[in-house]
């Protein structure tokens, strides 16, 4: 039985960073972004998402507030900074960097360098039990969450209009543009829908996870290990690696506790060392 | 040919000043120029990849950090002093540089910033961890100065040491870069496959230019420890790849004056702003965003950009 509940755990966990990784990938998909600040907006949502909590008690409040203030950071960061630098990714590189540093240092201005836990919502306050163990209700909601959000994306992408004018983006934007399609509206919806993916996975998170200043490095190091083992541009990459990774941060931290990152990062510099573009990316 | 002459001046007059600089000045600021110094070096030794090779590395403090902690954990945990432990770390930094350089130079572009990021949280988190051996985020006080024959504990004494090894290391870096090594790495920068079709082995080139970085930012690494006589885990964070990468932007990318410059400038700007307000960080960060926007080739572009815009109306 330990075994399942280290599995959900893993599971869990993935589905938390597929919600990050998945924007991460889909940005630089679509504009050759690196979008260091991709951490930021995950611990700034979940930040924002603690204040709503605090003020009015709903979790489903705390979700669309903070997903809607972030998607308008990212709208304003891509407009107005990363929109000038298009396809010249040092620039764009720094300037994500530039805004990690400003938004971690505004959060500890405003919301204190103390963990901060986000009550979790009391529907699913209770336990399943399994045999000898209890798994917390709220986990299983959070992998119930990440598979329909990888369905809705999925079914997005591949059915609709917009999706379709999306993977000919990522395809190739030129062409994309020469057809017709709106490119640049499209720039500043898949940044703005990443960034409020991201902060969806602060809030989700913070009850289990707790924010803290250095979590925005965190999350961001642990999306670029699923992307580096998943492969840029991906969505079934993203998911693949999140869920990869989840699992063995989770194996990691219960068997070998003193080198919890080594179990991630040995598995990914054997991926590197085999497929260096990662297991669905190109080129 | 009076811009060779020119800069030879200006180099000579610079070298004037830093040595007649801690007569005129208080300790604090002789302190202040020596830290400059170092990061000065740090930056040059990130310049190497990012302005020459063209590999823009985000993880260029594990080897700074690296060659600071062999020097604490020597003398320490071992009793070991400067003679062998600078060597060691400078060892120590190499070796880092040479196993991340193998499994970062798989990738290239985003991948290959990713990569070394990802690699040099690594080695900070085995820094923050393992707490019985590298003091985790408490660090490790009591480092002593190296004697070499002559003492290096007061402020001078310590500046002159970090004068003289900053500046050979830069003569060194200066002949590399002008070396045909050097030159054929800024022909892979400017293309790969170009290069690979004249026979070079583009691999080999990146591997050694990584390699060498990764020692003179060890150096660098080594100075630092003993400037501050501690090590903690901030040496090796991102935060300071960050930095360095700032400087060398900054200052301007493929030059060594430019990281120099772009050093002593964010040094100063660090301590003088921190005494201003805690938020550093944030300071720091407008000043990436600003310096992106407005001066993208740095301060040495700009003043490239004056000078063709003066001779051309």
């Amino acid at each position: 039985m330990v075994w399942v509940i280290h599995v959900l755990n893993g599971v869990a966990i993935g589905m938390l960073l597929f919600l990050l990784a998945a924007g991460l990938s889909l940005i630089y998909g679509l504009m050759k972004i690196l979008n260091l600040t991709h951490g930021s907006f995950y611990l700034v949502g979940g930040y924002i998402g603690l204040t709503v909590m605090q003020r009015t008690g709903s979790f489903v409040l705390a979700l669309i507030v903070a997903a809607a203030a972030v998607a308008l950071i990212g709208t304003v960061i891509e407009r107005y900074f990363l929109r000038r630098f298009h396809l010249d990714e040092l620039p764009q590189t720094l300037v994500t960097f530039g805004f990690l540093f400003i938004f971690a240092d505004l959060s500890l201005w405003i919301w204190g360098g103390d963990p901060v836990m986000l009550r979790q919502p009391r529907i699913f306050a209770g336990s399943l039990s399994m045999g000898d163990y209890n798994y917390p209700f709220y986990r299983l909601f959070l992998i119930a969450v990440g598979l329909v959000i990888a369905g809705g994306l999925w079914w997005f992408q591949e059915h609709t209009r917009l999706g379709t004018m999306l993977r000919a983006g990522v395809d190739d934007a030129e062409i994309a543009r020469a057809l017709g399609i709106n490119v640049s509206l499209l720039f500043t919806l898949v940044f703005a829908a990443g960034a409020a993916l991201a902060a969806l996975g602060g809030v989700l998170a913070a009850p289990v996870l707790s924010l803290y200043p250095g979590a925005d490095f965190d999350a961001l190091i642990l999306a670029f290990v699923v992307v580096i083992v998943g492969g840029l541009g991906s969505l079934k990459g993203a998911l693949v690696g999140a869920l990869l990774v989840g699992l063995l941060d989770d194996f990691g931290k219960a068997f070998f506790p003193q080198f919890a990152l080594f179990t991630v990062f040995v598995p990914m510099a054997f991926i590197l060392v085999v497929r260096p573009t990662g297991l669905f990316g190109r080129r | 040919m009076t811009g060779r002459v020119g800069s030879f001046v200006a180099c000579v007059l610079v070298l004037a000043l830093l040595l007649v600089l801690p007569q005129t000045m208080r300790p604090y600021y002789v302190g202040l120029v020596t830290k400059m110094l170092i990061f000065a070096l740090f930056a040059m030794s990130l310049d190497l990849l990012l302005g020459y090779a063209g590999l823009a590395s985000l993880g260029h403090a594990a080897f700074f950090g690296v060659a600071a902690y062999t020097i604490a954990l020597l003398l320490l945990r071992a009793g070991i002093g400067g003679w062998i432990a600078l060597p060691a770390a400078l060892a120590a930094s190499t070796v880092t540089g040479a196993l991340i350089a193998a499994l970062a130079l798989r990738a290239r572009g985003s991948y290959f910033l990713m990569i070394t990021f990802a690699l040099a949280q690594v080695v900070w988190s085995v820094a923050f961890g393992w707490r019985s051996f590298t003091g985790g985020d408490d660090g490790l006080p009591g480092i002593a100065r190296p004697n070499f024959g002559w003492s290096l504990d007061s402020t001078v004494s310590f500046y002159y040491f970090v004068l003289a090894v900053v500046g050979l290391a830069t003569l060194l870096l200066a002949a590399i870069v002008k070396s045909p090594f050097g030159r054929a790495l800024r022909g892979i920068r400017e293309s790969e496959s170009r290069m690979q079709a004249l026979g070079y082995d583009v691999w080999r080139y990146q591997f050694v230019a990584f390699v060498l970085a990764a020692a003179f930012a060890g150096l660098a690494g080594a100075l630092y420890a003993y400037f501050n006589r501690f090590v903690g885990t901030e040496y090796l964070h991102v935060i300071q790849s960050a930095e360095a990468l700032i400087m060398v932007i900054l200052g301007g990318a493929g030059t060594l004056i430019g990281p120099a410059i772009g050093a002593a400038l964010i040094v100063f700007l660090e301590d003088y702003i921190s005494s201003l307000t805690q938020h550093w960080l944030l300071v720091l960060g407008i000043i990436y965003v600003l310096v992106t926007v407005l001066a993208p080739r740095g301060l040495v572009g700009l003043v490239v950009d004056y000078r063709q815009r003066r001779f051309e109306p």
